[in-house]
């Protein structure tokens, strides 16, 4: 009995979070005014954020809402407001009538193509190591996810240091103001 | 080039001068190349007056009435090669015509059972069908070549006198000559093709004739009309040629001679060969519905009326007739078409004749309603009597055009002597009283007059006497009173047509009478000023119109009929008959000849007839009535419907001319030319490259969005090939 | 659950292409390849319940990867918009030819 409301208790959430990221979503993809778009992304971030821990994710979804929705977001939104792009801009913006209708029925079709894939049997040649999530004594829910990343996956960790300090350095040489030449 | 074959040794006329037969056509070709060099070379520096010469300084050449004399604002200056070409232009015909003598003498001594043919080269040799150029005397064809010949040397003499100011002297007799070669090579030809090169050949030089002056519209016009309408008729006569070819496998004379019993009597075929021959006819020789370019075929010189809308091209048809006799006689209902329309044509001319001024309408629609009785004679199977009203007619009816043609150079030269340019000279309302003037001219037209009407003894009425009895004779008893028309039996057309003839006859005898009294009797109408300068043609003209005057009096003597027994009886007859005498039994079959009595009856009532119109056409029309053409009232009531010709020419432009035009200009121009070839083909193949090379260009648009679009697009694309639809 | 959310994360997806499509603001377009990112970890952490963790842990990588495409990104976008004034997308064509 426990398990069954727990069960309808998870559903019920799960969908609650399902409809209002997606509603977030579509707002966000509607609005004019930049800051309005990058506010609704947000929100649909931490939907997201609430799923990844509803699905045993915990640690994911503690770093979508710091680093995704409250790094990489507040980046978008300092840039906005760097180049006062706050306005609603004009309405060039979002393109005619029969773009954003052939746009709906590409979308539509993508949906349709995923979902349909998403449900045939595919069989997959590569061989997925499964490496379970323990939850350890010592590293806790993080270790789970920790585990793998220092050990199997070591040098992707390492390069992706590498591609920060890229990204660093070139965001700091791309943004740096040219004197008059 | 010539035989390819061997000669027909085994024909009495061979090593004759019967083998000459072949300068026939070529002596007038070469006076056209001779004259026609003479024309070019000249041209290369036109003279004042040459209608070739644009601009207003060829204008007054080209004015629509003829006869060009003496002009005393523009002193006339005589083509620079005149005197050449009055000596080859003429010339040849004369030479041709000894050349006709002389073979027609070689033919009368000899048995002419079999016709002579000679051929010249292989033309058309294609599988089955075997085409020679070749050359055919026999009786018809030497009946013919004597009076195109003959008439036409008589006709070319007399334009030397009436051209001789005009300054396309050479150009004119070049035609001329032309003409005469492609009629003698329709009448001498031994196969059907030969003939048609001949037939669209006279078609042809009745159009440069015809529009010889064609600086001025109307006279180009005229001659546009007579083209095409005579190829209305040239499409029948393929047909008719297609057919034959395709039920006998032969197009030659002999060859459908020997092969004409294949084709069942009366039958389907025959018909529709003879039918679509006869619309041929039609065309050429002015029946209804296609003798509308006749009339206007008067805008060309009158020689050339004399010689092409008189005696020799409008002739072809009936000699069509004649030469297809045996497949008429096989073809009752078409037979009885051609002797109907005939007859209606022979009374519907008539009739307009009654009510023109001009002339030279006059004797045009007189043209139309002749033929029309040839084609009675040749439709009834009487083809002797139709083929000789063809000759006498030649006679009388280019001594009537000549002698118009005499009329209009004296009208003419008083015109011109006295400064009037507005006059009409062709309008009989302002000629009258001119046989003071012109007693030479007066004589011998009313010698035609007679003869036309149909006066005992003159040519005429042997002619169409012969030919109204002969219908009579059918009507009785023959092959086409056995058959029936549109469910109306044959006897009966007969007798209508008859009754037609008679008709025409009267009024015949009226317009002609009325045209003469106009002319020259009664008060003139000239004016004052103009009339002291009336004179009668030089020699060179009048010389001619004598010899034509002679011919149309005694004509007739070459074929007494059996109640005339002034001379040899029936020698036209007897001549023709190795030609013709099958066809003529097989469509008297069923019926005898007239009773002596009935006979003498037909007679008659024909030559009362022809007195009574006379004496009405004296009795009735004042010519002192009359007033000159520019206060003349207006016609009104049936005589306008006449005078107007019963607004025929005004109905076919309405029902075909405009609709023709309309759609050429809406549809093929506009639609098909202008929209589909220039607008879809020409512009759309640019807007087709344009339009590639604008996708092409959107490949590197340098456009974000593009891009992203076709990433999508591609993405898509590429899951679906994964997806199975189950 | 897990087709629920593979659903899911399709549907976000495709709003995000949809949005990249439609909008012609160059930072707005940005935001909507972040969303279909987010979409995208959300179907690798539904397939790490099934099997196991290196569905998080490529989800770290993508963040990661993310985040340093935004910072280079803006700062090429901030390049552009000091260069023409506007971050419209039909404006920065000078790759055209």
């Amino acid at each position: 009995m426990g398990n069954e409301f727990f069960s309808l208790l998870y559903s019920f959430h799960f969908y609650l979070f399902g409809l209002i990221a997606v509603a977030a979503a579509i707002a966000f993809v509607t609005r004019k005014s930049p800051v309005a778009a990058a506010m609704w992304l947000v929100v649909t971030m931490f939907c997201l954020a609430a799923l990844y821990v509803m699905m045993d994710a915990q640690f994911i979804g503690v770093m979508q809402v710091l680093v995704y929705a409250g790094a990489i977001m507040v980046v978008f939104v300092f840039v906005v407001m760097l180049l006062n792009l706050g306005h609603p801009s004009e309405l060039s913006d979002i393109s005619g009538k029969w773009g954003r209708l052939f746009a709906g029925f590409l979308g539509l079709a993508l949906v349709a193509e995923i979902l349909t894939l998403t449900r045939s049997p595919m069989d997959l040649r590569l061989v997925v190591p499964t490496i379970p999530v323990t939850v350890t004594s010592t590293g806790g829910i993080i270790g789970g996810v920790s585990g793998p990343l220092f050990r199997e996956y070591l040098l992707a960790f390492e390069l992706t240091s590498v591609l920060l300090l890229i990204a660093i350095v070139g965001a700091v040489v791309l943004g740096r103001k040219r004197s008059a030449s | 080039m010539m035989l390819q074959e061997p000669m027909p040794t085994g024909h009495p006329l061979a090593d004759t001068v019967a083998q000459y037969v072949w300068l026939l056509p070529v002596l007038p070709l070469l006076g056209f190349l001779l004259n026609g060099a003479l024309s070019l070379k000249a041209a290369a520096k036109l003279g004042p007056n040459d209608p070739s010469a644009a601009g207003e300084a060829g204008g007054h050449a080209g004015d629509h009435t003829d006869a060009h004399i003496s002009l005393d604002d523009h002193p006339v200056v005589r083509h620079k090669y005149a005197g050449l070409v009055s000596l080859i232009g003429p010339g040849v015909l004369v030479i041709a015509f000894g050349l006709a003598v002389a073979i027609f003498a070689a033919m009368r001594s000899v048995d002419m059972a079999q016709p002579y043919v000679e051929t010249l080269f292989r033309w058309m040799p294609v599988s089955d069908l075997k085409i020679n150029a070749a050359l055919q005397l026999d009786p018809l064809s030497m009946v013919m070549v004597l009076v195109i010949t003959g008439v036409g040397a008589l006709i070319h003499i007399f334009s030397v006198g009436y051209m001789q100011d005009d300054p396309g002297y050479p150009r004119y007799f070049a035609y001329l000559n032309l003409f005469v070669f492609f009629m003698l090579l329709l009448v001498l030809g031994a196969n059907y093709p030969v003939m048609f090169v001949g037939w669209e050949g006279v078609g042809l030089c009745s159009y440069l004739l015809i529009g010889f002056w064609f600086s001025d519209k109307a006279n180009a016009d005229a001659g546009k009309k007579a083209f095409i309408v005579n190829r209305i008729g040239d499409f029948g006569f393929l047909v008719a040629m297609f057919l034959l070819f395709a039920n006998t496998g032969s197009l030659d004379f002999a060859g459908i001679a020997a092969s004409v019993d294949r084709l069942p009597a009366g039958g389907a075929v025959v018909t529709a060969i003879c039918l679509f021959f006869f619309l041929g006819c039609t065309g050429k020789s002015a029946q209804i519905p296609l003798y509308i370019w006749l009339p206007d075929a008067m805008a060309g010189p009158t020689p050339v009326s004399a010689l092409i809308h008189a005696a020799t091209m409008v002739t072809a048809g009936v000699y069509l007739i004649a030469r297809s006799s045996l497949l008429f006689s096989l073809a009752p209902v078409a037979s009885l078409t051609v002797a109907l329309v005939g007859g209606l044509t022979a009374l519907f001319a008539a009739t307009i004749g009654l009510k023109q001024w001009d002339i030279k309408k006059v004797l045009a629609y007189s043209t139309v309603s002749q033929l029309g009785y040839m084609f009675v004679g040749v439709g009834v199977g009487a083809y002797t009597a139709g083929v000789f009203h063809l000759v006498t007619h030649a006679f009388f009816k280019a001594l009537l055009f000549l002698g118009s043609g005499s009329i209009i150079f004296a009208m003419h030269s008083a015109y011109h002597a006295t400064h009037n340019h507005s006059d009409d000279a062709q309008d009989m309302r302002n000629m009258g009283g001119l046989k003071k003037h012109l007693p030479v001219t007066w004589v011998l037209m009313w010698i035609a007059t007679l003869a036309i009407a149909g006066i005992p003894v003159f040519s005429g009425f042997v002619s169409k006497d012969a030919i109204l009895g002969a219908v009579f004779e059918r009507a009785q008893g023959s092959t086409l009173a056995s058959a029936s028309l549109l469910g109306i039996p044959g006897s009966t057309l007969l007798y209508a047509v008859y009754a037609f003839g008679l008709a025409a006859a009267l009024l015949t005898a009226i317009y002609m009478t009325r045209m003469m009294l106009y002319t020259f009797h009664g008060p003139s109408r000239t004016g004052e000023a103009a009339e002291p300068h009336l004179h009668e043609a030089p020699w060179i003209m009048t010389g001619p119109l004598v010899v034509l005057g002679l011919l149309s009096a005694v004509g007739g003597w070459l074929n007494l009929p059996a109640f005339l027994p002034l001379g040899p009886q029936g020698v036209f007859d007897k001549w023709l008959e190795p030609v013709v005498g099958e066809a003529t039994t097989r469509i008297a079959a069923g019926g005898g000849a007239l009773a002596g009595s009935t006979e003498q009856a037909l007679i008659g009532i024909a030559v009362a007839v022809a007195i009574a119109g006379i004496a009405i056409a004296l009795v009735r029309l004042k010519p002192a009535a009359l007033v000159p053409k520019k206060d003349s009232p207006a016609s009104t009531g049936f005589a306008k419907v006449l005078e107007h010709k019963y607004y025929v020419d005004e109905a076919y432009d309405r029902a075909i001319v405009q609709p023709v035009v309309n759609g050429s200009k809406y549809i093929l121009w506009k639609g098909v030319d202008v929209g589909i070839i220039d607008g879809l083909f020409v512009n759309g193949s640019a807007l087709l490259a344009r339009a590639m090379g604008w996708m092409g260009a959107q490949l590197q648009s340098g456009q974000i969005s593009t891009y992203a679009w076709v990433l999508v697009l591609g993405v898509i694309a590429l899951l679906g090939a994964f997806v199975r639809v189950h | 659950m897990i087709a629920e959310a593979l659903a899911l994360s399709a549907l976000l997806f495709t709003i995000g292409v949809v949005g990249v499509l439609t909008r012609r603001n160059a930072i707005i377009v940005f935001m909507c390849v972040e969303l279909m990112l987010n979409a995208v970890n959300l179907s690798f952490v539904a397939f790490s319940k099934l099997y196991g963790a290196t569905g998080q842990v490529f989800v770290v990588f993508v963040m990661t990867v993310a985040a340093a495409e935004a910072a280079v990104g803006l700062a090429i976008i901030i390049s552009i918009f000091r260069h023409q004034e506007s971050v419209n997308l039909k404006d920065i064509n000078l790759l055209r030819g």
